[in-house]
């Protein structure tokens, strides 16, 4: 549906694509994090493009799929142009020791909830944000809970709680094993 | 406790001495009961709960179907709810607990006056329900004493019933703190 939104992409940045797919519909692009910006201010703005909807901005950490080689991390964006509807995804690679990526609150006022929802649960950082605080987890909260390698138990109980389970505690049997 | 198939009523939890001392004058037999300070005052207690809905989640939905005339909660004298937990005696907490609102459950709790009562309604408040993971509390009873759990993903309404009478039960069997 949206081919011809990856092939303008591929044309006008082919500098910063790293690849491209498309699956029943899907048409992905994997950019350069440095075009980032560069890529959706064309998106907005072209009367071609005319993406108005930040659908979504979500990441991935990939640490812990199984043969994978590659970056740790990935932000993906989902955009919709309600005129043209049509939809484009985008993902950006990012190495675990460099986590941050340029913000597109200036862009998309809603972008920024995302980004922080981004932040909380993954720990990317995002420059040039107008507010970068956590937005699901509490400022005490330590840690990014999305993270593969962070305890599925890792309560962080904000009052004295003595009878919660340690994180290290075996997970009790299912019940449908005893039926 | 018995269960509920055979529940107590009012009359019978209250002593019948008058009916069987020789020692009452004929004239007062039928006018005057005896019985304990605590069975009278527990009586009054059971049947006229004031309940504070802590009202954290989709369990909410059947809160409201379950308290509204359809199911009638009026029969038990439970259906009035107070939206400051000073006016409450019955704490229902309905619904999933996060670490980032235990404290409030805990504050809402402890401003509440005594004689109070706490009850888990659904799965989540009992015990965390399928979310097993860092954000969700496994159990209210982690935070607060918990009378009555209600289990169900969300409990039916005769559920809640059930446990206004267990709670009513256990009202009337616990000694009466006049404070």
């Amino acid at each position: 549906m949206s081919q011809q939104v990856l092939d303008q992409i591929v044309k006008r940045f082919s500098d910063s694509v790293l690849s491209t797919h498309a699956h029943r519909g899907d048409e992905t692009v994997v950019l350069h994090r440095n075009a980032l910006v560069a890529v959706v201010q064309f998106l907005r703005d072209d009367p071609q493009m005319a993406f108005n909807f930040c659908v979504d901005i979500t990441a991935v950490d990939l640490s812990a799929m199984p043969d994978y080689v590659g970056p740790r991390f990935e932000v993906v964006y989902h955009f919709h142009s309600l005129s043209h509807k049509h939809r484009i995804r985008l993902k950006v690679p990012l190495e675990e020791a460099d986590l941050e990526l340029d913000s597109l609150s200036h862009l998309y006022g809603g972008a920024n909830w995302f980004e922080r929802e981004v932040w909380d649960m993954f720990g990317v950082r995002f420059r040039n944000s107008p507010d970068h605080r956590r937005i699901l987890l509490y400022e005490e909260f330590v840690g990014h809970p999305l993270r593969k390698d962070y305890p599925q138990r890792g309560y962080q109980p904000l009052i004295d709680m003595p009878t919660l389970p340690r994180p290290d505690e075996e997970l009790p049997p299912l019940a449908s094993e005893d039926l | 406790m018995t269960h509920a198939n055979e529940p107590l009523t009012a009359l019978d939890t209250l002593p019948k001495a008058i009916e069987t001392d020789p020692g009452i004058p004929d004239e007062l037999r039928n006018n005057v009961y005896t019985s304990k300070v605590a069975a009278v005052v527990n009586w009054a207690r059971k049947n006229s709960f004031f309940q504070y809905p802590f009202v954290t989640a989709c369990c909410g939905m059947e809160f409201m179907s379950a308290a509204a005339s359809h199911y009638d909660i009026a029969r038990f004298g439970a259906e009035v709810p107070r939206f400051t937990p000073r006016q409450a005696d019955v704490l229902f907490v309905v619904g999933t607990v996060t670490h980032k609102n235990a404290p409030i459950l805990k504050r809402v709790y402890d401003q509440m006056c005594d004689p109070k009562w706490v009850v888990a309604f659904g799965v989540c408040a009992s015990t965390g329900g399928f979310y097993d993971n860092y954000a969700t509390v496994p159990g209210i009873d982690h935070i607060v004493p918990v009378d009555v759990y209600i289990p169900g993903c969300p409990p039916r309404p005769e559920q809640v019933m059930d446990a206004i009478l267990y709670l009513q039960e256990k009202v009337q069997r616990q000694a009466a703190n006049l404070r």
